[in-house]
């Protein structure tokens, strides 16, 4: 559930909940992307050493 | 045939012995997906629950699956962000371990709500004032963090590792792995927390009642602990069990004994803390809701009042003392022992707490209930145990799950032709325990 959905309410409740799951997602989400894009970084720099 | 496969150093069956056991228990497998499949199709009249046991077989099995499964989370608290090295030897087991109970609880909740295509309903339409939609939340998201802990291991195959793109990807994920477990041990600490908050805050069941502090009843802590104390010993437990299938020693005896000796404390504190709490609750919390402690207790034979001494005594005590003394982590029998009661303890306690809940009549026209599953439900609840030995078998099989393996059980250096040629006569004699 977003803010802009028709059940949501400003109050304390859909804060805290929705806000952890956000919260949790974004950890998640954020740390994966910096894996999987460091991985490519890394890989495309061996590829270049062995072709070199 | 399947050599190239398998992790270096180490030897394994045979690829028809595998074949021949995975098939054999993917057959229960395939009997648990065809009840599952009626439940799917047909609908929920294939189970017995009733007006008296909406809570039934599966949330039971749920409730002890996701404690047992605790051993993921606590180990991975130890191992990466309390620094105990010694760990580093069984966490990928179990994380694996975790990944298949939360799997499993998943899997058990998707046939117990009925309608599975309705499942996104509890993330889009969340009741927030449920502490259910908080146990959905962090159980989806744990399930999220199981997986990326066991990506790394699948990635450490020998021929996927072969490909710079993964290989630098297990490594990166490693390197960051410290916030994934902190993150992991955050959701669990609610989502099994509030799986008792569910029991506790049920004040029209002065059975499962408890009073607690701001908005979580004493039952959301205990059930955090108990999982913590517990889940390890499922760990322990499941190690100690593939070490006699496969006949080799996998885990150096540090590391159980580090987790055991852990284990032992919580056990022993969360025993202490129970005990208080069920004192509490039939001298206080009971009578001012006009009932007495037998009125809980029946004499049939799954609601007597023997089970809350089998699993605070037998199952609690007995097996916290065995696991903080040194002599009785250190001795393979008595360990076994207490690895076994302290699992069943939980369990026992789930039970308790779910359809005990549900039995004890609190209206003065109700009765005792009792509860008997369909073969559905019971085929259901036995598809996560077998779906689970099969991805510990292929686990075990094809990624190096057990770092200490290839140095516990050293082997010839054979070549292709001699392994293709060996007989299973042989390869069982190298599969005797190594010497550690």
């Amino acid at each position: 559930m977003f803010p802009f959905n028709f059940e949501w309410i400003w109050d304390m409740g859909h804060a805290v909940f929705m806000g952890g799951l956000w919260y949790a997602l974004t950890i998640l989400g954020i740390g994966m992307t910096y894996c999987i894009i460091k991985a490519a970084i890394d890989a495309s720099k061996e590829n270049g050493e062995h072709h070199h | 045939m399947d050599s190239a496969l398998i992790p270096k150093g180490v030897k394994r069956c045979p690829l028809w012995q595998f074949l021949l056991f995975t098939g054999a228990v993917g057959i229960v497998l395939l009997w648990g997906v065809y009840a599952m499949l009626l439940c799917w199709f047909k609908g929920l009249n294939q189970t017995n629950m009733n007006d008296y046991y909406g809570f039934a077989l599966w949330i039971w099995a749920d409730l002890a699956v996701i404690a047992v499964g605790g051993g993921a989370f606590f180990t991975g608290l130890l191992r990466y962000i309390f620094g105990k090295d010694a760990l580093k030897n069984i966490i990928n087991y179990a994380v694996l371990i975790g990944f298949i109970c939360y799997s499993s609880a998943l899997l058990i909740l998707a046939i117990d709500i009925g309608q599975p295509l309705r499942g996104w309903f509890i993330f889009w339409h969340a009741n927030v004032h449920s502490m259910l939609t908080e146990v959905a939340f962090c159980l989806s998201c744990y399930f999220g963090v199981l997986t990326i802990e066991y990506i790394p291991l699948i990635l450490e195959n020998r021929q996927i590792d072969k490909v710079p793109f993964f290989h630098h990807l297990g490594h990166n994920m490693h390197e960051i792995m410290a916030v994934f477990a902190a993150t992991g041990a955050f959701l669990s600490f609610f989502h099994q927390g509030s799986l008792g908050g569910v029991a506790g805050v049920l004040y029209g069941r002065p059975f499962a009642f408890r009073e607690g502090i701001f908005i979580w009843p004493w039952t959301f802590f205990l059930y955090t602990w108990s999982a913590a104390a517990c889940g390890p010993c499922f760990t322990i437990l499941v190690t100690k069990i593939t070490e006699k299938v496969v006949r080799k020693k996998l885990v150096k005896d540090n590391a159980i004994e580090l987790l055991a000796k852990i284990s032992g404390w919580m056990l022993l504190t969360y025993t202490m803390a129970k005990t208080y709490d069920t004192w509490y609750w039939f001298t206080v919390t009971a009578p001012s809701k006009g009932f007495a402690l037998m009125d809980f207790y029946s004499n049939n034979p799954l609601y007597g009042i023997w089970m809350l001494v089998v699993e605070i005594g037998i199952c609690g005590l007995i097996p916290a003392v065995i696991l903080i003394t040194d002599k009785g982590r250190k001795n393979s029998m008595t360990l076994w022992i207490a690895v076994i009661l302290a699992v069943i303890g939980v369990c026992l306690n789930r039970w308790v707490m779910v359809l005990q809940v549900m039995a004890v009549p609190v209206m003065t026209f109700d009765q005792w209930v009792l509860y008997i599953p369909s073969w559905q439900e019971v085929a259901t609840t036995i598809l996560p145990l077998a779906y689970g030995i099969i991805l510990i078998a292929i686990s075990y099989r094809y990624l190096p799950v057990f770092p200490n393996e290839p140095e516990l059980n050293p082997i010839e250096p054979l070549n292709e032709e001699e392994t293709a040629v060996e007989s299973p006569v042989e390869l069982e004699q190298e599969l005797k325990p190594a010497e550690a």
